[in-house]
C-alpha cells in the first residue's frame, strides 16, 4: 500500500458492495485514505438501491452475494443507467470453480460489465493500480 | 416412463438365425414398469468371430447374443478375447449343443445366459429381458457413483472458497497493521486485530465441524454407547448457551419429564443439543424465547424439540436449509456467522440413530426443529 503513487481522490464518491463485511470495510478503509467518499453496501440488494443515487466516480462489486451473478446485475444495471463509471468486480471464484472470466477483452466487457475483474485476495496495489487506471483526473 | 435403448450385437453365421434375432428385438419394446424404464433395442449383427470382435472393439456396446459355433472360431474363444481385450458387454451363448460342459466354460468365461438353439421369439425375448435388466443396474451403478464423485468435488471446491474467503480477510488486515495503514496510534488496530480472530476462530470451527462430519460419514468415530439420561444432557445443553442468550435477553425454558433414559453416544447427544440451540440463539430476535421440550419416542428414543421465536425462515429456504455450506443469507441473518455445516451434522446423527430431523418455520414468527432419536441398537459399537 505505501508504494502507491499518491493520488488523492478527495471529492470523488466511490460505491462499495460486498457482503463479506470485513472485505466491506477494509475496501472501505483503504479508498478513504485515497480520498474518496465511500458508500457501502452489504448485499445485491442494497447495491441496486445504491445505484439508483447519484452517479459515482467508481464502483467496486463483489460477484457472488445473495445469488451467485450478484456482482454480474449490479454492474449490468449501473453501466444502463451510469455509462461511465468505472467498475471492478471482485471475486473469489475463477479459481475454485475454474469459471474463469476477465475483462481484458472487448469481447468478454460485452458480457461482464465491468473495467477490471480483481481476485478476492485483494492486493491493494493492485487494486490502486486498476483505480489509477480507470478514475479519469 | 424413459426409453433407454441398448445396443445389440447379434452374431451368427446362419443369415436366417442372426436376421430373425434381429427383426424380433429391433420390434421388441420390453416395459420393465418396476425400472419405470422402457427398453428398445438398436440390433446389428456379425457373420463371424473376427468381424464380431472388430466391431465389439469399436463398441461401445451392451448386449451381445453370441453363436457358439462360428466358422472361424468358438463362441468360447470369443469370450476369451472378449475378456482379455476387457470389453464390457454382457453376453447371451446361443448354442444347440446345450451342453453341461460348455455352459460350465461359457459361465467360468463371463457368458451371462444362455439361449439353445432353435428358439422361439418369446424365448429370446425372456433372456433378453433378465441380460437388459443388468445392463441397466450396470448403468445405474456407473450414473450413481460418478454423481457420488461429483457431489464430492463440489464439496471440496465450496470448502476451499469458504476457507480461503477468511484467509484473504485475516491477510490484508494483518497487511494493515503491516503498512501502518492506520496511522501511528495502537488503538486504530484494535478492531482489524478482533476482527482477524474472529475471522480465524471462524475457519477454526469450520475445521471442527468438517472432522466431526468426516467421521461421522466414514462411520470411523469410535462411538461411547451406553444409557444416558437425555434430560441431563439437555441441561448441559442449555448451560451451553445461557450466556449468549442472557446477553441478548433471550429467556430458555426446558420441558421435560424427571428423566429420560436412552442408549446414545453422550458426545453425539452435545453436538445435538449444541448444534439446535445455537441456532435458536442466533436467529433469534433479541428479547425472543427459546422452548426445548424433551418427550420420550414411540419404540424407545427421545424426541427433541426446539422452538424459537426467531427470524423464521421462508418455504423455499426450509428446502435448502440442509445442503452442506448453506447459510441462508438476507437482510436479518447478515452479521450471522456460522459455518454452514451444523445442519448437515445434525442429520447426519440423526440418522445414525435411524431418526430424523423436522422442520417447521414461520417468517417472522419463529422455526421449530424436531429431532427423534432412537435408542442405538445393543452391542452395536463401531
Amino acid at each position: 500500500m505505501t508504494d502507491v503513487h499518491v493520488r488523492s481522490y478527495a471529492g470523488r464518491t466511490a460505491l462499495v458492495v460486498d457482503d463479506d463485511p470485513d472485505v466491506l470495510e477494509q475496501i472501505r478503509l483503504f479508498l478513504e485514505r485515497l480520498g474518496f467518499r465511500v458508500l457501502t453496501g452489504e448485499s445485491q440488494a442494497e447495491g441496486e438501491a445504491l445505484i439508483e443515487g447519484p452517479a459515482p466516480d467508481l464502483c467496486v462489486f463483489d460477484l457472488m452475494m445473495e445469488n451467485h451473478d450478484s456482482g454480474f446485475v449490479l454492474a449490468h444495471r449501473l453501466k444502463k443507467k451510469h455509462p461511465l463509471t468505472p467498475v471492478i468486480l471482485v471475486t473469489g471464484v475463477a479459481h475454485e470453480t475454474g469459471y474463469a472470466f476477465d475483462a481484458a477483452t472487448a469481447e468478454m466487457r460485452r458480457w461482464v460489465k465491468a473495467d477490471a475483474v480483481l481476485d478476492k485476495d485483494i492486493r491493494f496495489e493492485q487494486l490502486a493500480a486498476e483505480i489509477a487506471r480507470l478514475v479519469k483526473e | 416412463m424413459t426409453v433407454e435403448t441398448l445396443k445389440v450385437l447379434v452374431v451368427d453365421d446362419e443369415p436366417g438365425m442372426r436376421q430373425g434375432a434381429a427383426r424380433v428385438l429391433s420390434r421388441h419394446a420390453q416395459s420393465l414398469p418396476d425400472l419405470d424404464v422402457e427398453v428398445r433395442f438398436a440390433v446389428e449383427t456379425a457373420a463371424d468371430a473376427a468381424e464380431a470382435l472388430a466391431r465389439l472393439e469399436a463398441g461401445p456396446w451392451d448386449l451381445l447374443l453370441l453363436d457358439y459355433k462360428l466358422p472361424d472360431r468358438t463362441g468360447l474363444e470369443v469370450l476369451d478375447e472378449i475378456r482379455t481385450r476387457g470389453l464390457d458387454v454382457v453376453t447371451v451363448m446361443v448354442t444347440a449343443y446345450a451342453s453341461l460342459e460348455v455352459a460350465v466354460s461359457a459361465t467360468k468365461n463371463g457368458a451371462f445366459d444362455f439361449l439353445a438353439k432353435p428358439f422361439t421369439p418369446d424365448e429370446l425375448k425372456s433372456v433378453v429381458e433378465k441380460a437388459a435388466r443388468t445392463v441397466l443396474a450396470h448403468r445405474r451403478a456407473l450414473a450413481l457413483a460418478e454423481e457420488k464423485r461429483q457431489v464430492r468435488f463440489q464439496f471440496i471446491r465450496v470448502l476451499a472458497h469458504e476457507l480461503k474467503a477468511p484467509l484473504g480477510v485475516v491477510d490484508s488486515y494483518l497487511r494493515m497493521v503491516q503498512d501502518r495503514a492506520l496511522g501511528d496510534e495502537l488503538a486504530a488496530y484494535d478492531r482489524p486485530v478482533e476482527r482477524a480472530l474472529a475471522r480465524l476462530d471462524g475457519m477454526r470451527r469450520m475445521i471442527v465441524d468438517l472432522l466431526d462430519l468426516t467421521r461421522l460419514e466414514s462411520g470411523q468415530k469410535s462411538r461411547d454407547l451406553a444409557a444416558v439420561d437425555v434430560v441431563e444432557e439437555a441441561r448441559g445443553g442449555l448451560e451451553g448457551v445461557t450466556a449468549a442468550a442472557a446477553a441478548r435477553g433471550i429467556a430458555l425454558a426446558l420441558h421435560a419429564p424427571d428423566a429420560l433414559p436412552m442408549r446414545a453416544d453422550r458426545g453425539e447427544l452435545g453436538i445435538v443439543f449444541n448444534n439446535l440451540l445455537t441456532n435458536a440463539v442466533k436467529y433469534n430476535r433479541d428479547g425472543g424465547r427459546i422452548d426445548l421440550t424433551l418427550r420420550p419416542r414411540d419404540g424407545g428414543g427421545a424426541v427433541i424439540e426446539v422452538r424459537d421465536t426467531g427470524l423464521g425462515m421462508a418455504a423455499a429456504d426450509v428446502a435448502r436449509l440442509f445442503g452442506e455450506f448453506v447459510r441462508i443469507k438476507n437482510e436479518q441473518t447478515k452479521g450471522i456467522e456460522g459455518t454452514g455445516l451444523g445442519l448437515s451434522i445434525l442429520r447426519k446423527l440423526a440418522e445414525l440413530y435411524g431418526g430424523e430431523v423436522a422442520v417447521a418455520s414461520e417468517p417472522g414468527v419463529g422455526t421449530t426443529f424436531t429431532v427423534s432419536l432412537a435408542d442405538a441398537p445393543e452391542g452395536t459399537q463401531p
